[in-house]
């Protein structure tokens, strides 16, 4: 609950607080439904890490459509990539992963992360150019190339790394749960749901607080008018574009790790999920990708343990009961 | 010219490959007798159909879908369960075809009425979030669809490969009741296309066409772009799910691989897109080229990929495994949008000295 009371501290450019309170009365909500206290506090913070996961993959792809118009369907590839490269230094390093000390098995999972970073964020580089930069203002050429990106992407991968599935150990000081009272918080949430978190409050800062974050927010605004005032707002979009895919990567590296295991068709699984998050937050909205994420993982957790049949379309009703709430998503950011 | 709604290929070398692949698949049975070159050809017709389908949206509209293997899947587990639970006669296809259609055509009108009113891009990413839902569905509800293994069943008497027509005596092959359902496949599947011609001719095409163009003048013109756009789209579910019908008929079988998988709709795409969009003979010759590259490429593959191994380049044997031939049809995919994004059909109708 902790972590839910503080977005509501954080700087809010928006005085629209509703969306924001969603995530909280629906965990209060649940607690009659689930009757044990422990079962609902594992089930908060399971959804917590995993919509913290979510989010950090699904907030380059809501800020690229809202500054540029640009939907990336082949934001998955980034997603999986991250996650490959991340098996590329922690497998032949598993002796340090497995080492039964905090700082070697970070020693070895942060260049893991920032390689992965880099590698997508590099990708993100070439996709932009390559792929997004003919198709500008084109909708459907947009989705059909970036659909056509994720194939060569994704059948790239089964060619450099096989079909097969690669299992991803975590490593060992982020194994096990604190154990407080009779109830279990598994470590590596608790560190997916910090590094959520921090990204969420950089991300906020940097996009409130610096000239970069007014420059994008004034072009989510009305591109145009930045642009006539002399920004170079394509170089703006290419740096977004970039971090968004930098961000998937990493959001990759914490999913693999999470379920223990990489494979190139990851990618396709959560491209659905992040966008159930970008439509249910508001195209362009950050915050509402944050909330958007919480909610989803919230549903997918409590939904599984309460009817596990309806958790298979519980994120479509999900979306169909925001959408009815709101239809433009929970922040209408974009005029468009 | 009637038959074709006064909508004709509009170019000689266009023309000429269109009839040379219509001749081509109405005499497969007798010119390449085997049962992979008939299972080739009906998947051919098949998915011109489907490939037709989706291109009214695609294409007319401008809308992107990917909710259309789900209506390919529904027609198709809607004769599967049929001819599993009710036995294998006709009154269990009748009654597959009166529930599957209108499954098709309520779901379409809701996810229509549902996401048409916003942006195109909403419809995309909405009809991918339902989709991948009714996969997941029909994986699941094992009991129903016998989720991943599918559904295998058997076909009414008529269309067995065990009814022979006519006797070996007269072809050197007997004509059975496989060869019927092929040509079952093949008529039901140019009546289709030859419906959506009509559709995409008629003055509702037309304002499908304004929408396209630029749906705020069309809205201000005062046609109610949201139920055009919604008709369209139940007109292609309904389509769709007809060609999984004849898929199932044809295979026998209904699962999710074969019927509702996301590299079908991966596959539509890239033959609307090779083919070219907005044209519906497009459908006819991306649904040929793919086809045939998907059947007889992979072999050619295989034989590059163990030259490559042979002579010991690095990296060239796994790109050009057999498997990975989905790879280069993506680049292909990537290509041709870009390069020439009208596809093969605007193209040989660009092309200088085309009858026009």
């Amino acid at each position: 609950m902790s972590e839910i009371a503080a977005t509501d501290a954080l700087p809010k450019p928006k005085r629209d607080i509703a969306p924001l309170l969603l995530p909280a009365v629906l965990a209060l909500l649940m607690i009659p439904l689930i009757g044990s206290a422990s079962s609902w506090v594992t089930l908060t913070v399971a959804s917590l890490a995993m919509g913290m996961m979510i989010f950090i993959m699904a907030s380059g792809l809501t800020l690229v459509f809202g500054l540029m118009d640009v939907l990336n369907f082949g934001h998955g590839a980034f997603i999986a990539v991250g996650a490959y490269v991340a098996t590329v230094v922690l497998l032949p390093l598993a002796s340090w992963a497995q080492a039964d000390s905090l700082l070697t098995n970070l020693a070895v999972l942060l260049p893991a992360a920032l390689l992965s970073m880099g590698v997508t964020g590099a990708l993100g580089l070439v996709v932009e150019r390559v792929l997004v930069l003919p198709v500008y203002g084109q909708h459907l050429k947009q989705i059909l190339m970036t659909t056509g990106g994720l194939i060569v992407a994704e059948q790239t991968l089964y060619a450099l790394f096989g079909p097969q599935i690669i299992p991803l150990p975590l490593p060992t000081a982020l194994r096990g749960s604190f154990i407080i009272g009779d109830v279990a918080i598994s470590k590596y949430r608790l560190l997916a749901m910090l590094v959520g978190f921090a990204i969420f409050v950089a991300i906020e800062l940097v996009l409130n607080r610096t000239k970069i974050g007014l420059l994008i927010r004034a072009g989510v605004e009305n591109r145009e008018m930045v642009e006539a005032l002399g920004y170079r707002i394509r170089r703006l979009f290419l740096g977004v574009f970039m971090t968004g895919s930098a961000l998937a990567g990493l959001g990759g590296v914490m999913w693999g790790l999470y379920r223990e295991q990489v494979h190139a068709s990851i990618g396709d699984e959560l491209t659905v999920l992040v966008f159930i998050v970008v439509i249910i937050g508001g195209l362009g909205s950050i915050t509402g990708c944050f909330i958007g994420a919480i909610l989803v993982a919230m549903v997918a957790n409590y939904g599984g343990f309460l009817v596990p049949k309806l958790a298979l379309v519980s994120n479509i009703l999900l979306m169909v009961a925001v959408l009815m709430w709101r239809p433009r998503g929970l922040y209408a950011v974009t005029s468009r | 010219m009637m038959l074709l709604s006064g909508d004709p290929p509009r170019s000689r070398a266009l023309s000429i490959l269109l009839v040379v692949i219509i001749l081509a698949l109405l005499a497969t049975p007798f010119i390449f007798p085997g049962a992979k070159a008939l299972n080739v050809a009906a998947k051919i017709c098949i998915f011109a159909a489907l490939v037709a389908s989706y291109d009214l949206l695609l294409g007319y509209t401008g809308s992107v879908s990917f909710a259309h293997t789900m209506f390919y899947g529904i027609g198709s587990y809607a004769i599967a369960i049929a001819l599993y639970g009710l036995g294998p006669n006709w009154t269990s296809v009748a009654a597959a075809v009166a529930a599957g259609l209108p499954l098709a055509l309520l779901l379409a009108l809701a996810i229509g009425l549902f996401s048409l009113r916003v942006e195109a891009i909403f419809f995309a990413m909405i009809t991918l979030a339902v989709a991948s839902a009714f996969l997941v569905l029909a994986s699941q509800l094992s009991w129903l669809t016998g989720g991943e293994d599918g559904r295998s069943f058997q076909l009414p008497e008529l269309l067995r490969p065990g009814t022979v027509f006519i006797g070996k005596e007269w072809f050197g092959f007997p004509i059975n009741g496989r060869i019927l359902t092929y040509y079952l496949v093949l008529s039901a599947c140019a009546l289709m296309i030859l419906a959506l011609l009509r559709v995409v001719n008629s003055p509702f095409g037309r304002v499908l066409q304004a929408i396209r163009e630029n749906r705020f003048r069309a809205e201000a013109l005062g046609y109610r772009t949201v139920f055009h756009l919604t008709y369209a789209n139940c007109i292609a579910a309904v389509i769709a799910a007809g060609a999984g019908m004849l898929n199932a008929l044809w295979l026998r079988y209904a699962g999710p691989d074969t019927s509702l998988s996301f590299s079908i709709m991966l596959d539509i795409l890239l033959m609307v897109v090779i083919g070219g969009m907005g044209t519906i003979y497009g459908a006819i010759i991306g649904a040929a080229i793919f086809i045939l590259a998907q059947n007889y490429l992979q072999a050619l593959m295989s034989i590059a990929s163990t030259a490559a191994a042979d002579a010991g380049l690095p990296l060239l044997p796994g790109l050009l495994h057999p498997d990975r031939w989905l790879l280069w049809l993506g680049l292909l995919f990537i290509a041709s949008v870009y390069f020439f994004p009208t596809g093969v059909v605007g193209r040989l109708r660009n092309k200088p000295g085309a009858s026009r």
